[in-house]
């Protein structure tokens, strides 16, 4: 996939970096004034140490079981693999109910890009509006089944996102997806994605 | 029809008063039928009343206090969110019950003795802390307010300000300030980007640039002087002033530092905003200047004469310049007062005495904040980003009807 966007937004804020100080540098606030730490409720380094020592350090085996994100550049998927055909069968089960049968409709809504009816929006799904095929997975993996959060294998959540991915389109049937395939997959929305081009002043965007 | 905000919110349901609520430990010795925030008449009970208070011992002090059962004040409640009464509160405060909420999975039961929050990735200490140690840092103490970036809606003359945009609210926040946590753990320089994760059933998460977490962030653990409510985000929750509300990650669990963001569903199937050209703009985080007249304002109606016109104004990118009051349908435009300390990025009171004369006519405010940003009207917003733009950081001026007969209702704008 293209880093483009990984680099943009950084480079955004390089401005507000400079604006504020890097504190390891030692000039945290240095330049505001006594009315504005109070305004703005930040603190006199004068007295601040550098470390206050609170705080236990964490080791692997606390941050392992919580680190389940995973990026555009595929840093955090874990091991294993599914197919649409293994993620068809979960997902008439268990995602159905609440997105409809096929990923279409359902009282939580749609997932699959549909043709809309004349004089109707389309709606908003993983096909037509979702920037990163990686999201799929990492948003299955958190919060998916809605009242089962968290309860899913890393091969169903797979085999879900390879589902959702082939009923869109975006996918070959016979695939498999795993830590290497899915990152690669350029999705549609990407290229419509702009970071923000609002400022301060008069203008309106 | 109210449209439902673009982050799936549902139309409005009268709220229900229960008897519970209203009884306050008093007896029932009535029934009236009272007008509540959405006109309708409901029938409940209140409190017995002597005929002269002066004449009956009253009650002994309690542990908490309570509020009179004579005030009517209540969220309106869909499935994932509640507004907050902005037509029934003064002054710029929230009460902390009734400060609006949004959630993902709904609101979390945490035992502040097992809470930790870790914060690892790119940092020199990955650190675990308890509730205990964050409250063993310097804290701050900080007035501003929170709005849902999704905090829009028309459709109907018969809306409240609480329902077109009762997604904002304001509280004193106390907590540590991120940025004593970050020289806490030593976040290295080449991080331009956290993940902020809230130990919620959903999840929640969203990617922030990391010089937001040096600048003003707050990791809150208090709210109005207490802790904060659960549905504020008990025991901890991120605060990111002037920031669109689903940033400031509520039962924050976890913060990762790293080097890009990670294109988390919230940011970018949700809070991001069809404008121009087809392009969706993401990132979208500053919450631009808005104002509302939330007196009058429908469901009241009004009488002849000295009318205090009165409401909130806003700007996440600064302080509130001035507030204008136009009562001819936008013909002309006066200054409104500003009720002092007119802090940054928070709600500010405005004030402005009109005499109506009876006729019909159109009232409005507009806010400019310290950028030079003026609010912009319905139409301007939709010619700036096009009319697929959705409910995301649309804060157009809303507009008034004053009928002859005295109410005040809604000018519903044709919106898709």
């Amino acid at each position: 996939m293209s880093n483009a966007w990984l680099v943009l937004p950084v480079g955004l804020f390089v401005a507000v970096l400079d604006l504020y100080p890097h504190p390891i540098a030692g000039s945290l606030f240095s330049d505001t004034s006594q009315a504005d730490r109070s305004r703005k409720g930040v603190l006199n380094t004068d007295s601040l140490p550098t470390r206050f020592g609170y705080g236990k350090p964490a080791s692997a085996v606390q941050i392992t079981p919580l680190d389940i994100d995973v990026r555009p550049d595929g840093q955090g998927l874990p091991a294993g693999s599914g197919t649409a055909t293994t993620g068809a069968v979960i997902f008439a089960a268990k995602c159905a109910a609440c997105h409809g049968a096929g990923g279409v409709g359902g009282p939580n809504g749609s997932l699959v890009t549909t043709t809309p009816a004349p004089g109707k929006r389309t709606e908003k799904v993983i096909g037509n509006y979702w920037p990163y095929a990686t999201t799929v997975f990492d948003y299955i993996q958190r919060a998916m089944p809605f009242s089962q959060p968290g309860s899913l294998t890393n091969e169903e959540v797979y085999s879900l996102t390879a589902y959702l991915l082939t009923a869109n389109k975006l996918l070959d049937e016979k695939a498999v997806l795993n830590a290497q395939t899915l990152p690669k997959i350029v999705m549609p929305a990407q290229k419509l994605f702009v970071p923000d081009d609002r400022k301060a002043g008069p203008e309106i965007h | 029809m109210v449209k439902p905000d673009s982050d799936g919110d549902q139309p409005a349901k009268p709220a229900t008063i229960t008897r519970r609520t209203l009884l306050g430990g008093a007896a029932t010795a009535a029934v009236a039928v009272v007008q509540t925030s959405f006109a309708k008449g409901l029938q409940i009970s209140i409190p017995q009343v002597p005929d002269d208070p002066t004449k009956q011992m009253g009650v002994p002090p309690g542990k908490v206090g309570t509020r009179s059962a004579f005030e009517k004040l209540a969220k309106n409640a869909s499935d994932i969110s509640s507004r907050s009464p902005l037509q029934d509160l003064y002054g710029t405060i929230t009460p902390s019950d009734l400060h609006f909420e949004r959630h993902h999975n709904g609101v979390p039961a945490i035992d502040p003795a097992k809470y930790e929050l870790l914060i690892h990735g790119q940092v020199e200490r990955p650190t675990v802390f308890t509730l205990a140690d964050l409250k063993r840092f310097p804290s701050v103490s900080r007035i501003a307010f929170l709005e849902c970036s999704g905090n829009f809606r028309t459709g109907k003359e018969t809306m409240s300000p609480q329902e077109i945009c009762g997604l904002t609210s304001q509280s004193e926040w106390t907590g540590v300030l991120l940025s004593t946590l970050f020289r806490e753990v030593g976040v290295k320089p080449s991080s331009s980007w956290f993940l902020a994760e809230g130990g919620d059933a959903a999840l929640m998460t969203r990617s922030i640039p990391t010089s937001k977490g040096w600048n003003d962030a707050i990791i809150a653990y208090a709210q109005n002087g207490e802790a904060l409510r659960p549905e504020q985000g008990y025991p901890v929750r991120l605060f990111l002033p002037g920031w669109e509300g689903n940033t400031s990650v509520k039962w924050l669990r976890r913060l990762e530092l790293g080097d890009a963001p990670w294109q988390t569903r919230e940011e970018t199937s949700k809070y991001s905003e069809g404008i121009k050209g087809g392009k969706i703009r993401q990132f979208s985080f500053d919450i631009d200047a808005r104002s509302i007249i939330t007196f009058p304002a429908y469901p009241v109606q009004i009488q002849k004469g000295w009318i205090e016109i009165r409401g909130l104004a806003w700007s996440g990118r600064g302080k509130v310049s001035r507030v204008e009051v136009s009562t001819d349908a936008g013909k002309t435009w006066k200054l409104a007062e500003l009720q002092e300390p007119i802090l940054d990025k928070a709600h500010v009171r405005f004030r402005h005495l009109w005499q109506w004369n009876g006729s019909e006519t159109e009232i409005m405010s507009r806010v400019t904040d310290e950028t030079g940003y003026v609010q912009p009207t319905f139409a301007q917003l939709i010619d700036a980003r096009g009319a697929d733009t959705g409910g995301y950081h649309f804060n157009p001026i809303t507009v008034w009807q004053i009928k002859p007969d005295g109410r005040v209702l809604n000018r519903p704008e044709n919106f898709r």
